[in-house]
């Protein structure tokens, strides 16, 4: 007990605190050991499925690759001597950023994958704003079609954009059949085929975050700025800009992040013409054999890729301190 | 006070006197629904109108339409003799102060209030003047650098104020004003509004629903009633003498009887009603035995507990049925003997400890009131 406690002007009442009815005891410890439940859990899951695997990967990132199972040396290691000693080989990150290839992968990742979030954002954006001023109803048709897409695998939409935009493919045999062209235009397998496919796929994670952010705003703030005086072009880059700022970091990072390590696109419809990180790690990993190398890459990709993470902190902070 | 003056203080009275905002025939239509049902209104200039009605009378609609955030379905509307049908919400010469305050949140006390002036292209210097004198007006210039997150309700309240009031609109519009705010800080901010309208003097347009309100601030009130104007008046004539039962049930507490007309003369009139004959002295012209309406306020009755002295009509005989103490008054409801229910209040001039005739539940009591009390309703 402490002092305060002992000194307290009314010592039946710290009794009473201190010996609850048991019932209460009981419901009391529960809710706290619930409370560390719920907490608990997310916490674990994320240093299960990602802080381990992110570990392991680091581990890998700074081993060397051997011709072996699995294909690279251990970290720590026993010498002859019976000593414990620590191997950390820094060559792989040395080897990716000396090496033109890697460099030049990088920022062509981040080049499409920059050009893809604003295009998204450009196209999203009016859309979002669309549905978020469409009656009820027809809202939350909108909003189905909006996510609809997701039904159907993946790939198998891939792989319809490549029966679009193939040379014998439906967009071209349009085209020469209209007699607007005689010679079919080169799409796919080039970096324009990759943004179809970016840009297609990703939209809805720019549209919905832009929906969330914008649903939320109020109307009367439009109607206060134009009663103040301002046009509908000023209104826009006053109020509603600045406030869907949240809604387009949001949007951005979605499409951003997920695009620059992109694999499956620029593998499909990009073929060998266009260099993008994801497809340089399938091929040291697979073609290669290189772990190791595969790794570093995989953890310089992640590293390139938290500046925009911490970004989206930033304003997540912001938002929530604005409220 | 001679007709001149008058007629400044109360413009709407000089025959002469060009109206500021006319208002013809305004109907607006949402779909099947009827918001506001072709009314016509002149608000002359350095006024401090109140539209009062309940929610869903149509008065924030109309306020609206002054704005130029809705269309009306049909009329027409003038402000300074200027036709405003074409003129979008960004060109009108009104301002206003919106019932939620609808303060950027993204930009500072200052940004906020220097908002209208940066869109109408005034110089960054003057902007920064103006700012300062209003903010001063509404005693804010502590909090130029605040977020509206971290502002009080009263402070909100006066930075939307200031907002509004800095471009000198020729008519400033408010949507329940004062709504927000809890009761103590509402009849304090009523005074300081009142002031700076008086200060600046700019017509005020107030919608509320409050009807204490309405009659603190007012120079006129529209009471509006399912899209249509039910009075237009000063918060006298509306209080002492409402022309229909919805005025009179809407503003304050009033005891309706229904009756039929007995006697009609000149100067008086008699009616049979519920509480007995009533006796108007105030003249009106009805018909003997048409069906009316007496509207009689709790406190124009007075209540004792010895009978009358002579018998007549403007009495009755009751039992105390409940008795509300609210400090200043206390209201009594008393059963009449044919079972109707009176309310009167008395004022509370002494402690009802010192009281000798205090008046208690159960008892027998007499009700008596002038003849220029009642008032002949027809509708």
């Amino acid at each position: 007990m402490t002092d305060t406690m002992r000194d307290s002007p009314v010592p039946e009442v710290d009794k009473a605190l201190e010996n609850p009815p048991l019932g209460a005891r009981i419901s009391r410890k529960i809710q706290s050991s619930w409370k560390s439940v719920v907490v608990f859990l997310p916490y674990s899951w994320l240093l299960i499925f990602f802080l381990l695997p992110f570990v392991i990967v680091a581990k890998i990132s700074v081993a060397e690759a051997l011709i072996a199972s699995p294909p690279f040396s251990s970290l720590l290691e026993w010498t002859d001597e019976g000593i414990l000693t620590i191997r950390v080989v820094i060559d792989n990150f040395l080897y990716i950023f000396q090496d033109d290839l890697y460099v030049t992968t990088y920022l062509n990742s981040i080049k499409i994958s920059s050009i893809s979030t604003l295009l998204c954002l450009l196209i999203g954006y009016p859309i979002a704003y669309g549905i978020v001023r469409s009656p009820p109803t027809t809202k939350n048709m909108l909003l189905f079609m909006i996510i609809l897409p997701f039904w159907t695998s993946f790939l198998l939409r891939v792989y319809a954009w490549m029966g679009l935009l193939a040379d014998q493919g439906t967009i071209n045999n349009l085209l020469i059949d209209l007699g607007v062209i005689e010679t079919p235009i080169r799409m796919l397998y080039s970096e324009f085929a990759v943004y179809v496919g970016i840009v297609y796929t990703y939209l809805p994670f720019m549209i919905l975050p832009l929906y969330a952010n914008m649903e939320k705003l109020d109307n009367t703030l439009n109607e206060a700025a134009a009663d103040l005086g301002a046009k509908p072009t000023s209104i826009f880059f006053t109020v509603t800009l600045p406030l869907t700022m949240p809604g387009i970091v949001a949007g951005g990072l979605l499409v951003f992040i997920p695009a620059t390590g992109e694999f499956v696109i620029p593998d499909l419809l990009g073929g060998g013409n266009v260099l993008m990180i994801g497809r340089l790690l399938y091929n040291e990993f697979h073609a290669n054999h290189d772990w190791p190398v595969a790794a570093a890459v995989a953890i310089a990709l992640l590293v390139l890729l938290v500046a925009p993470m911490m970004l989206y902190q930033h304003y997540q902070a912001k938002e929530a301190e604005a409220r | 006070m001679s007709e001149q003056q008058a007629y400044i203080d109360s413009p709407w009275l000089d025959p002469d006197a060009e109206p500021f905002i006319k208002v013809r025939g305004i109907t607006k239509k949402f779909g099947a629904f009827t918001a506001v049902n072709n009314v016509d209104l002149d608000i002359y200039r350095g006024e401090l109108f109140c539209l009062l009605g309940g929610s869903g009378c149509g008065k924030s609609t109309l306020l609206r339409m002054l704005a130029g955030f809705e269309q009306p379905t049909s009329g027409s509307f003038s402000i300074d003799g200027v036709e405003m049908a074409n003129v979008p919400a960004y060109e009108r010469p009104t301002n206003m102060m919106f019932q939620s305050y609808a303060l950027f949140p993204h930009m500072t006390v200052e940004k906020n209030v220097g908002y209208g002036l940066k869109q109408s292209g005034v110089p960054k210097s003057e902007i920064e003047d103006r700012v300062n004198d209003i903010l001063k007006l509404v005693e804010l210039q502590d909090f130029k650098k605040r977020k509206p997150h971290q502002l009080s309700g009263g402070q909100s309240q006066r930075v939307a104020l200031a907002r509004a009031l800095v471009k000198e609109p020729k008519v400033l519009l408010l949507d329940e004003p004062l709504g927000a705010l809890d009761k103590r800080l509402r009849e304090q901010t009523q005074f300081e509004l009142m002031n700076i309208q008086e200060k600046v003097g700019i017509t005020f347009i107030v919608v509320t629903h409050d009807q204490e309100e309405a009659m603190t601030l007012s120079t006129r009130i529209a009471v509006m009633d399912a899209g249509q104007f039910s009075q237009i008046g000063t918060p006298t004539e509306i209080y002492e003498f409402p022309e229909s039962r919805f005025v009179a049930d809407f503003i304050g507490s009033t005891n309706i009887f229904e009756g039929r007309v007995a006697e009609e003369s000149g100067d008086h009139v008699t009616v049979d009603t519920e509480a007995g004959p009533v006796l108007i002295d105030h003249g009106m012209s009805v018909q003997n035995g048409a069906r009316v309406f007496i509207a009689l306020r709790p406190e124009k009755i007075q209540l004792t507990k010895e009978p009358p002295v002579a018998a007549g009509p403007n009495q009755a005989k009751g039992v105390v049925e409940d008795i509300g103490y609210l400090g200043d008054v206390s209201i009594y409801r008393v059963r009449l003997d044919n079972g109707t229910l009176v309310d009167v209040t008395a004022p509370n001039l002494v402690r009802p400890k010192n009281r000798t005739h205090k008046i208690t539940w159960e008892e027998d009591v007499y009700l008596s009131w002038s003849a220029s009390s009642p008032i002949l309703l027809t509708k």
